[in-house]
Formats: structure tokens, C-alpha cells, sequence
């Protein structure tokens, strides 16, 4: 019960701290705006008759999973810079398990992530992008898992990074190239085989198909547009995630007290 | 408050030494402090202080040896250790983006005293009882419920003391705590500090530049170079260190070299004589002189004479 406690206040500390950063909340509003928006009507338009498909509904797609995905990891990877600096010595040296503190972080980030997400689902309806209610309903407990998995890879990456400059440096180089090994904007239906094995390792490629397997389910560009199907896409979300957790969790602590 | 004689700190031939380095932080270091005392740590920068105390507060893993809070393993059973201990770090640890209260509760729920709640009214009574009492001692009143960036950096200070205090810690680490507070912001801080050790039996371990902050310390332990070099109370230390002399001058400084010369007193002439006092009391050497004197005073050592004399060569 301590434990819960303490993940439920580590959790909402970062929710508290989002919605007194006004700063941050406008950026939340105009980001999907510049991606759904912008890039999404452009490719739409240039595109979206070539290939056959909603090209709009694809961006949002791959937008909303690279919002939460990066959200969650850019918040734990925060941490960092938190244990030097501020409020996170606080909670290390506080008795409760490193585990309790890394998942309050992970469920925190994810709140604040999902939060980030309300945006990118009205612009959504605003330009038609065909989401029913069920459709909606499901996307709903998938962006959940999205935020888990991207907070799960921010541990990890945090785990070897020992600096908050060596990891605004690091963190580019592995979350960029997912960009595009995820097929954010591109389709990767057909890839070269070099590029296969980098794009099946990216954690990034899993929600942003889980999302479009929700969406495009029962129409005939299914086949595509999605690569796995919803559960399989699941399944490798919560093995990467549980691996990213333990392991990242252990990593960290043990970096952080052997030095 | 006079100590109780049983150890709450114990640390054993501790070792510390960071990867890649060519040398230990911490090289065999060994000392006890005892429950309701108050500890300091003195020493250079590089000295080894903040290695040492982050081992004792379990953030870091030493290479060898053994450290006990309050019987409790420090390596082994680290969270028994962590929940016996409140530290006040040299940067400060609130967040500023929280108000006071919030800095306080995150605190309390994360030691178990309280269940989470998301709000203040939603709290148990007790806290909040608790909460105003601490805002009556800060002086704070309402204002413990905005955002701690508008408090000053003294009682910002105080806010992590008394948050540091809330689980009622058997041993207080204090590193360097007033750095960077103005003279009025310190007083106040040690002032609140003496009441605390009057109230509780809390063991305060410091660590300090300021030496008037560690001379009100009942033992000191001097570092330097990972090495214990000193360790005792701040009067044995100034006692084994530095001799207490008379200064004195005349108008007929040939005449009073002499007299010091025949009554056979050791001196150094550094412009005025300095007559080193050596068992004898000062009044005894001034009976025993005929000549005039036109300077006369006493010399006592001061904590920082003996601390310079100490770590002389690692200041410089």
C-alpha cells in the first residue's frame, strides 16, 4: 500500500507540474496542428489519390503514436536532469523501491502524454478523418499502451546515459531514425532489406500500426496499410515494455550507485 | 542535549574509489557518532565529504568496507537505512513548481505517514493540523499554499528542514546547508536548528565550509585526501593543534629580549614577542617581567587556526 502511494504521488506530481507550464500547454495545441494539419492536408492532396488510401488518417495515425511515444520518453528521460538538480534526490533517497519511483514516473509521463493526445484527436475530427465511436473507444486503451512503451524505452535509454548533455545529444539519434523506420509519415509497407531489421527492432514502429490496425480495420486498404494485426502488435508492445522496465530500472540504479 | 553513548553512525574502514580514477575518494575512513550528537565533517574541496555522506544516505555504493545507521546495513538493507534518515542537500531539493504544502505532502506520502490524495482538503486532519502548525512555525500562514518560487531562498531552506524533519529522523545529514543564504537567512537557520536538538533527540551530521558553524559542533572530523586526519571536539582539537601565547612589546625591546632571555621563557620575535604561554598562565609570565610593556594581549587559538593548520597545504 506505501508503494502505491508513492507511485500515485510520484505519478501526479508530473501531471501538476504539466498543467502549471503554460508554456508547454500551448506547445501541446500547436504541435499536432503543424503535423496533422499542415503535413497531413499537403500529402493528402499530393498523395493521398496516388496511393488510394486516406493519406490524413495515416498521418494522424503515425502523428498521435509519435506524440506519445516521445512524450513519455522525453519525460522520464527528464529525469536526469531532475536527480542533478532539483526534487528527484528527494525521492531517491526517500524509502521506497527505485521500481515504485521509475513506474510513478512511467504512469506520471503517460498521463501527461495522453493529455497530449486530446489535441491531436480534435484536430482529428476536424478534418474528417473517419474515426467512429468504436474505433475511438479502442484507440483510447491503445494510446495507454503507447504512452507505457515509449515511457518503458525512456528508462532504457536513460539507463546508459549518465548526463542530461550526453542525452540531449544520445536521445536524437535514437528517436529520429524511428521516424521513419516506423513509417510515421511514409508507408514501409515494402522496405529494403537492409532497412528491415532496424525498422523491426524500432519500439515506435508497434503503436503507430497498432493505431492504424484500430483505424483502418474492415476497410479495404487494410491490407495496405497495416503490417500485424492488432494483438501480435500488443503482444511485442508488452514484451518490449516489461524488458525495457526491468531491465532500464536495473540499469539506472545500478549506474547511479556505482560510479 | 548531552549525548546518549551509543552509536547511531558507524563506519568502518570505508573506501571510495570512482571509475577511472587514480586515486580513492574515500581511502579508510572509520568513526561512530553517537545518538543526539552533533557531528561535523570539515575538510577541503575534494576532501572526500560529499562522497562520504552520499554513501551514508545509500546514493552510492562504496568500493569496500562497512557502514551501519541505526544497525541498519547501509548496503544491504538500504531502504531500512533511508527511512531512519533525513537529508538536506547541498542543492535545494524542493520543487519549485509546487507550493509549499504540495513540497510537504509528496514528502509525507512518500514515508508512508499519510495515504496518497490529490488534494489538500482531502487529506487526513492530522496532516493538515500539521501542515498549519509548520506554516505558523515558518511564519508563513496562507502563504504555505503558493508557489514555493516566491519564498525567499532562507525559507525555502527552512520548508526542506522541517519537510527533512516531518518523519522524525533519527539522524539529520545536513550538507552544507547555508550555502549560498545571507548572514540574517544562516542565523535564523541555526537558531531553528538549536531548537530542534533542544525538542528531539535527533543526531545532526554536517557537513560545512563555514567553521563558526561546525566550532558549536560536539565533535569534528577533519578530511583530507579520503583520509581522517582529526577527529575530536572542536576544544581537544584546538588544544592539540595550537599553543595559546603572549604577545607583548616594549619601548626597550633589547631590555625585555633579555629578561624573556634569563627567566627562560621560549619566544619568537615576530615585530611584537610572542611569549608561548606552555603550561604557564598569563599572568605568571607578566609578574615575572620587570621592563615596561607597551603591548600586552593573549592569543587564543581559534578553530580555524587549527583547521589551516591542518589542511594548510590542500588549501593553497
Amino acid at each position: 500500500m506505501k508503494e502505491l502511494n508513492a507511485i500515485l504521488t510520484v505519478a501526479s506530481r508530473d501531471v501538476t507540474k504539466l498543467l502549471r507550464d503554460r508554456t508547454r500547454l500551448v506547445f501541446t495545441l500547436v504541435f499536432p496542428f503543424i503535423f496533422v494539419g499542415l503535413m497531413g492536408g499537403t500529402l493528402q492532396s499530393n498523395l493521398g489519390r496516388a496511393a488510394g488510401f486516406n493519406f490524413i488518417g495515416f498521418i494522424f495515425t503515425g502523428v498521435l503514436g509519435m506524440t506519445l511515444f516521445q512524450s513519455a520518453a522525453q519525460g522520464i528521460i527528464s529525469l536526469i536532469d531532475d536527480r542533478e538538480n532539483d526534487f528527484s534526490q528527494e525521492m531517491f533517497v526517500s524509502p521506497i523501491s527505485r521500481y515504485s519511483i521509475v513506474f510513478g514516473k512511467v504512469l506520471g509521463e503517460s498521463g501527461v502524454s495522453l493529455f497530449q493526445a486530446v489535441p491531436t484527436f480534435l484536430l482529428a475530427f476536424a478534418l474528417r478523418v473517419p474515426i467512429t465511436l468504436p474505433v475511438f473507444l479502442a484507440l483510447i486503451p491503445a494510446s495507454v499502451f503507447a504512452c507505457f512503451l515509449g515511457a518503458g524505452f525512456g528508462v532504457a535509454v536513460m539507463s546508459v546515459i549518465n548526463s542530461q548533455r550526453a542525452a540531449q545529444q544520445i536521445f536524437p539519434f535514437v528517436l529520429f531514425p524511428q521516424f521513419f523506420l516506423a513509417g510515421i509519415f511514409n508507408p514501409i509497407k515494402v522496405l529494403p532489406w537492409y532497412l528491415v531489421p532496424f525498422s523491426l527492432v524500432s519500439p515506435l514502429r508497434y503503436p503507430v500500426d497498432l493505431f492504424r490496425g484500430l483505424l483502418y480495420a474492415g476497410r479495404p486498404e487494410y491490407s495496405r496499410v497495416v503490417l500485424l494485426d492488432p494483438l501480435t502488435n500488443l503482444a511485442v508492445m508488452g514484451a518490449m515494455f516489461a524488458l525495457f522496465l526491468v531491465f532500464g530500472t536495473w540499469f539506472f540504479v545500478r549506474q547511479e550507485t556505482n560510479r | 542535549m548531552a549525548p546518549v553513548n551509543m552509536p547511531v553512525i558507524e563506519v568502518r574502514d570505508l573506501v571510495k574509489r570512482y571509475r577511472k580514477a587514480d586515486r580513492n575518494a574515500v581511502d579508510g575512513v572509520s568513526f561512530e557518532v553517537r545518538q543526539g550528537e552533533f557531528f561535523a565533517l570539515l575538510g577541503p574541496n575534494g576532501a572526500g565529504k560529499t562522497t562520504t555522506i552520499s554513501i551514508l544516505t545509500t546514493t552510492l555504493a562504496p568500493t569496500s568496507g562497512r557502514v551501519l545507521i541505526g544497525g541498519a546495513d547501509a548496503i544491504l538493507d538500504s531502504a531500512a537505512v533511508r527511512a531512519q534518515v533525513g537529508i538536506i542537500f547541498q542543492k535545494p531539493s524542493i520543487d519549485l513548481n509546487l507550493s509549499g504544502e504540495e513540497n510537504v505532502r509528496f514528502h509525507a506520502i512518500l514515508y508512508g505517514l499519510y495515504p496518497y490524495r490529490p488534494l489538500y482538503r482531502m487529506m487526513p486532519p492530522e496532516y493538515r493540523r500539521q501542515v498549519s502548525d509548520l506554516a505558523g512555525l515558518l511564519g508563513l500562514g496562507r502563504d504555505i499554499f503558493k508557489p514555493v518560487k516566491k519564498m525567499s531562498g532562507g525559507m525555502t531552506r527552512k520548508l526542506e528542514i522541517i519537510r527533512g524533519l516531518m518523519h522524525r529522523p533519527r539522524v539529520l545529514f545536513l550538507d552544507e546547508p547555508t550555502a549560498g543564504l545571507d548572514a540574517a537567512s544562516r542565523r535564523s537557520l541555526w537558531d531553528y536548528l538549536k531548537e530542534v536538538r533542544n525538542a528531539s533527540e535527533t543526531t545532526i551530521f554536517l557537513t560545512t565550509h563555514y567553521l563558526d558553524e561546525a566550532e558549536v559542533a560536539d565533535r569534528i572530523c577533519i578530511l583530507d585526501k579520503g583520509k581522517v586526519v582529526k577527529l575530536g571536539s572542536p576544544e581537544e582539537l584546538k588544544a592539540e593543534l595550537l599553543q595559546e601565547y603572549l604577545v607583548i612589546d616594549a619601548r626597550d625591546r633589547t631590555r625585555l629580549r633579555r629578561e624573556l632571555e634569563r627567566r627562560g621563557l621560549q619566544f619568537r620575535e615576530a615585530g611584537p614577542f610572542q611569549v608561548l604561554l606552555d603550561g604557564h598562565s598569563a599572568q605568571d609570565v607578566i609578574r615575572s617581567l620587570d621592563t615596561e610593556l607597551s603591548v600586552l594581549r593573549i592569543h587564543a587559538p581559534s578553530l580555524e587556526d587549527a583547521y589551516l593548520k591542518i589542511v594548510g597545504g590542500a588549501l593553497e
